[in-house]
């Protein structure tokens, strides 16, 4: 099992085997092994970047273009497993620019729920969490915006949202309870969705 | 900013107080910021002086800090909160006594969003500089603004989105305005964490603002503009 801190910060090294690199989100890293174990993907090497650079999109296409050109000359090709992310676009063009794929549609929350159904769904009001954000929760929104300091911030943050859905990867009941929790402190209804991997699997079975 | 429990601020002479308030802000202490205005006030200072050099003056130094990476977004939340404690006390006095009103902005997070931390402080910010602020909140489809830009008689209108996926909405904003023949009947300003210069002038505003001070700065300098355009 990898650690989640480690994810979060400082993201997750290359082995060096298989034909193809996925450099991703270290966001994905668990779900990503677990298809590729499932579906026998041994040609894919997994390279992580710090799922914390999510707190700053602005940082996110800079470093996928660095781990891209450091890495790409050891593969015959490379994935980019990062939808956009709140690029603004830019991951698509460094991705267009460098000639490799990356992943359709605006966020892991819409490649998990499916692209079309969660773009059917258009809840303006939901607040996301996935298996990773649910165990990392403290780390990507209660310490980032204070609220362990000042939970009275609480209602300027979150008090245009109404609910918390949890879009679940897993059958996990003590995630669920945490991320029940995190919903209970936000002060917001709790919904789960149990949506697994959603198309983050063809996404990368045809890497 | 430390030893605030040991100080008096009605012992404190003007200068001292409107540098204690500054440190107050900077802090987040929405009752010391109310004590302050309120000392001022009793001193026969008013209610615009209070606003421009104690608060805004303040709040100026947060922004600062805010965009050199000093302070962050629940930092100046909290200042956010002192000064709207102290803008509160100043509001309906700044109605009575007159002061200078510079234009007036219609402002909303467009539709589609929900997020308003950045709208909510740049309406904060344009008050404090004079402007009267039309706040038409969040998810606000084109004609919100179309009809309250109207019906107001604004001279602003103002965007703020936070998503990359509905920033492009302000384009279907302006391109109403452009629709029905007002476009330049109004300064639009846009403004939000996923945009840039090269956006805003992609979609035909007038200019983006990249934080609060920076949007005071650009109305005021647009404002001007159009008073000179209209005396020549």
């Amino acid at each position: 099992m990898i650690d989640d801190a480690a994810l979060r910060d400082e993201g997750f090294a290359a082995t060096g085997g298989g034909r193809v690199l996925v450099v991703a989100c270290g966001a994905l890293a668990h779900e990503i092994l677990a298809i590729k174990a499932t579906n026998g993907l041994d040609h894919l090497d997994l390279q992580c970047l710090p799922a914390i650079l999510h707190n700053h999109p602005d940082r996110i296409a800079p470093a996928v273009e660095s781990a891209v050109t450091e890495r790409r000359d050891a593969y015959e090709r490379v994935f980019v497993a990062y939808a956009d992310c709140g690029t603004g676009g830019a991951l698509a063009t460094t991705c267009a620019r460098l000639g490799v794929e990356m992943i359709a549609g605006p966020h892991c929350y819409a490649f998990f729920d499916g692209l079309d159904r969660f773009a059917a769904r258009d809840e303006i009001d939901a607040f996301y969490l996935t298996d990773f954000l649910a165990r990392q929760f403290d780390a990507f929104v209660t310490r980032p915006l204070g609220l362990d300091r000042h939970p009275e911030l609480r209602e300027a943050y979150f008090g245009n949202y109404r609910t918390l859905v949890y879009l679940a990867q897993t059958e996990d009941a003590a995630l669920t309870e945490r991320a029940r929790a995190a919903a209970a402190a936000l002060g917001l209804a709790f919904e789960r969705r149990f949506v697994g991997y959603g198309e983050l699997t063809d996404a990368l079975t045809s890497a | 900013m430390s030893d605030e429990d040991d100080i008096i601020l009605s012992e404190l002479n003007d200068e001292e107080l409107v540098q204690q308030m500054f440190d107050d802000l900077y802090d987040g202490l929405k009752e010391e910021i109310e004590e302050g205005v309120n000392i001022l006030l009793e001193r026969g200072w008013e209610p615009y002086r209070i606003l421009t050099e104690a608060l805004v003056g303040g709040m100026t130094i947060v922004g600062h800090d805010f965009r050199d990476g000093i302070l962050f977004v629940p930092e100046v939340l909290l200042a956010a909160n002192a000064m709207k404690g102290g803008m509160a006390i100043l509001k309906p006095l700044l109605a009575e006594t007159g002061a200078p009103r510079v234009g007036k902005m219609v402002i909303g997070t467009v539709k589609g969003d929900i997020h308003d931390i950045g709208k909510n402080l740049v309406g904060m910010m344009m008050e404090g500089a004079g402007f009267e602020v039309v706040d038409i909140g969040i998810n606000n489809p084109v004609e919100n603004y179309i009809e309250t830009a109207r019906t107001e008689g604004a001279d602003i209108i103002g965007m703020s989105a936070l998503l990359t996926t509905t920033m492009p909405y302000m384009k279907v904003v302006i391109d109403g305005l452009v629709a029905e023949g007002i476009r330049d009947d109004y300064i639009v300003l846009v403004g939000g964490a996923p945009l840039n210069e090269e956006f805003g002038k992609a979609i035909g505003a007038d200019a983006y603002c990249r934080d609060a001070a920076v949007a005071v700065e650009t109305a005021k300098e647009w404002m001007a503009r159009k008073h000179n355009q209209m005396s020549a």
